[in-house]
């Protein structure tokens, strides 16, 4: 596959969220706000790239019966100093994202990309699988945190964007898009959408 | 197989996680000094947002806040049991939490539903002058109390402040600092609408707590829907979806103000306000 090819498919072609189906309860968490998307995106897309590079490195040396717990100690380890790295610099958002930073662990595009990709390709390689992973994973973040900050709570970013009625403005919010179902409804409007475009990837019954 | 000798794959795991274990440690030794001074700006932010000097919507420079701090709030150490201030202890050194946890320092709480098990033996609470003090201190005109409270929610312990009226009967506000509640259901404790139905609202009887001595605190937050603060001056709507989160807020409250905790420092506050 050509280093293009790693890059982008995974944000259309073999979407982590939208095809394998991976990483939705933090997709549901943090996609109240654009901001906390962003910030969440681009944690996890570091985590990822970092991961990959170095389950990579030592792919030859690893050996197979422990991979899965080296996989989770590298990765667990990179996460623990992201989110301290967060604390450090961003207080008020690694407030705002709590415990899911930490819950990146669990994350599984993080750890099935670490088994799927970086166990057999090269570091460069795995680097960009994980920084094109993290991005498909932050598109859709990305997309969901859009319409529920918009529709939920009329603001983008934080800024307001639709007047609110209590502020004096036109805009009822819908509640419905501030809790986590919304973010299930935006994830199938994303799957479906997606689907339409590319009739390959509807699953046979 | 040389990557299935039993001798490699321990020395592999060792040598992984002295890596690993190395990486971490100095992140975290590394960034300790920044995230402390985060957290203390968060705090000092969190007492002027309480005290509704500080409009938390929108960012504020360290040097804001820190002078805004100087010249507003007095850090008072307050001996819950004597219920009066202790100006033997050094307030900017004190860490309330790790006082809670030492026992020469606090003592065991008697089984109480707001879940805490120990109490310190002194408080830092806050003084709030209602004009600014110049770099002296001086110039100080007592316009409200803020007291730290802390309880058990749902998942976690709730720490946080309460701002009280120098007749230390009316609520000026409530905030929470730190807390692990459910983002959208018990982290509501944070939404700014929520917290605008806090001030005005009455801690005791009608009368203040001077008047009835010993008379337990009335506030709590209800089931649903609560009244105006003229017409339910004693309760506050329940927060949707997070049922024990508000009982923990009521407990706390109660548990805080009342003769365990701030209730007889703010009694004697009160009288002397009074006469």
């Amino acid at each position: 596959m050509k280093t293009k090819d790693v890059l982008l498919d995974p944000l259309f072609d073999n979407n982590p969220i939208a095809l394998q189906v991976l990483g939705i309860c933090s997709a549901l968490a943090v996609t109240t706000k654009l901001e906390t998307s962003l910030v969440m995106a681009v944690a996890v897309t570091i985590v990822v790239a970092l991961s990959n590079t170095s389950i990579s490195l030592m792919r030859n040396y690893i050996p197979p019966s422990i991979r899965i717990i080296v996989q989770l100690t590298v990765i667990a380890s990179l996460v623990i100093v992201t989110d301290q790295v967060l604390q450090a610099y961003f207080f008020d958002i690694s407030k705002q994202l709590t415990v899911f930073v930490g819950l990146i662990i669990t994350n599984c595009i993080v750890m099935g990309r670490a088994e799927a990709f970086a166990m057999q390709n090269p570091p460069v390689a795995s680097f960009v699988d994980g920084i094109g992973n993290g991005l498909g994973y932050g598109l859709v973040l990305l997309v969901v945190g859009f319409f529920r900050e918009l529709f939920g709570s009329g603001k983008l970013f934080g800024v307001p964007v639709l007047p609110l009625v209590q502020d004096g403005g036109w805009y009822q919010p819908n509640g419905l898009m501030v809790l986590s179902p919304a973010a299930f409804f935006l994830i199938a409007v994303f799957i479906w959408v997606l689907r339409a475009f590319k009739p390959g990837q509807i699953t046979e019954d | 197989m040389q990557l299935e000798r039993p001798i490699y794959i321990v020395s592999f795991c060792v040598g992984v996680c002295l890596v690993c274990a190395v990486l971490v440690s100095s992140a975290a030794v590394g960034l300790k000094p920044l995230q402390e001074k985060n957290q203390q700006l968060d705090r000092q932010k969190k007492v002027l947002a309480v005290a509704g000097l500080l409009d938390e919507s929108v960012a504020h420079t360290e040097d804001e806040v820190q002078q805004l701090f100087a010249a507003r709030i007095r850090p008072v150490i307050v001996d819950l049991e004597a219920a009066k201030p202790d100006p033997s202890v050094e307030t900017a050194t004190f860490d309330q939490q790790k006082a809670t946890r030492d026992p020469a320092r606090s003592k065991v709480a008697a089984k109480n539903p707001a879940g805490v098990a120990r109490i310190p033996n002194r408080a830092l609470v806050y003084y709030v002058s209602a004009t600014p003090m110049n770099e002296k201190g001086e110039g100080f005109t007592l316009d409200q109390y803020i007291f730290p409270v802390e309880g058990k929610g749902l998942w976690s312990t709730l720490y946080g402040f309460l701002a009280l009226a120098p007749n230390g009967n009316e609520i000026r506000g409530l905030t929470f600092y730190q807390h692990g509640e459910t983002p959208g259901l018990g982290g509501e404790v944070d939404n700014p609408s929520w917290k605008a139905k806090w001030p005005g609202r009455l801690v005791y009887g009608p009368e203040g707590i001077a008047a009835t001595s010993f008379e337990e605190p009335q506030i709590r937050v209800v089931k649903g829907q609560a009244g105006s603060v003229e017409a339910t001056p004693h309760q506050v709507d329940g927060l949707s979806g997070a049922t024990i989160t508000s009982k923990g807020v009521s407990s706390l409250l109660q548990f805080w103000l009342g003769d365990k905790g701030f209730g007889p420092f703010i009694r004697k506050v009160a009288a002397s306000e009074a006469s």
